[in-house]
């Protein structure tokens, strides 16, 4: 049985002690995956904190032959699109939206990157970049990429934390990385110089 | 192999759980087509780029204040029941 398991157990019977331990196992890639998606810092914090007691609520219907984390994450991006949508009510926010994306062709732009980019720019400099240039893709987009390349998911695991298919986590994460790549060409490209804060990273990028 | 196919399996390749019969068309086709190249080259840097960016790191004293609160508002949950959540 998995250490993982062990607790989550512990933590049915009533255990707090063996709950709080999953709360410091994974609140880091909650917080991480909520600011991802809401790019709001306060709404980060409260969704770590609504994921967890929502947990805690319902860890009597929880399904041992899952993983707790893959179901602890979709509690939390459920939170998460939950504070999209109320932040930003005009817009329809879910991960099944019909993402209108220009098709599979080959990026317009093709410059190759200098050696190492992001030593370009400081530390500061680069999280702003980074932050700006993912907060420009659609949620459903962000996502995928957040839980598969950031979280290390794998495209099952990401699949069933987003009730989406392998082929729909797939094909997201093809676009999605496709789209962060295009964008951050224009601060990575040969040629460009560091000073990272004078540029607008989100010019161009409307398609939230 | 043509360009729009390479784009097709581009994530695969990338996660490294392409056949070995395509893997080896695929780099094939990324010796002679230098677009193609540098499209796989910088998307996987885009790739590493966040996963050691450190973006959105949890600080120590936000994450005691939250495990905190988050154990209070359990104990709570408990007192009431379970109707409360």
């Amino acid at each position: 049985m998995s250490e993982e398991l062990t607790l989550v157990q512990a933590a049915k019977r009533g255990d707090d002690s063996a709950f709080e331990e999953l709360v410091r196992r994974y609140d880091r890639n909650v917080f991480r995956i909520a600011q991802h998606i809401t790019q709001n810092r306060e709404d980060a914090e409260d969704v770590v904190q609504e994921a967890f007691l929502k947990a805690y609520g319902n860890l009597a219907q929880f399904q041992e032959q899952s993983k707790f984390y893959t179901w602890l994450v979709r509690i939390a991006v459920n939170e998460a699109l939950m504070k999209l949508r109320r932040r930003k009510p005009e817009r329809t926010v879910s991960l099944d939206e019909d993402i209108q994306t220009e098709d599979d062709s080959l990026p317009r732009e093709i410059a190759d990157w200098s050696p190492n980019p992001e030593q370009q720019y400081t530390q500061a400099e680069l999280r702003e970049i980074l932050s700006k240039t993912i907060q420009g893709l659609p949620p459903g987009f962000r996502t995928v990429f957040v839980l598969r390349d950031v979280e290390g998911l794998s495209t099952e695991e990401t699949a069933a934390a987003l009730e989406l298919s392998v082929p729909a986590v797939k094909s997201r994460l093809l676009r999605a990385r496709l789209q962060l790549r295009d964008r951050l060409g224009k601060y990575f490209q040969k040629g460009t110089s560091g000073n990272g804060k004078n540029r607008d990273a989100t010019s161009g990028d409307g398609n939230q | 192999m043509k360009c729009a196919e390479f784009l097709q399996e581009l994530t695969n390749y990338l996660d490294g759980v392409l056949d070995d019969k395509t893997k080896v068309e695929l780099e094939n086709h990324l010796s002679w087509c230098h677009n193609c190249y540098v499209v796989c080259d910088t998307t996987k840097k885009t790739i590493e780029i966040y996963r050691d960016s450190q973006l959105y790191e949890l600080p120590d004293d936000l994450r005691s204040r939250l495990r905190s609160a988050i154990m209070t508002k359990c104990q709570q949950h408990k007192k009431r029941g379970p109707q409360s959540v």
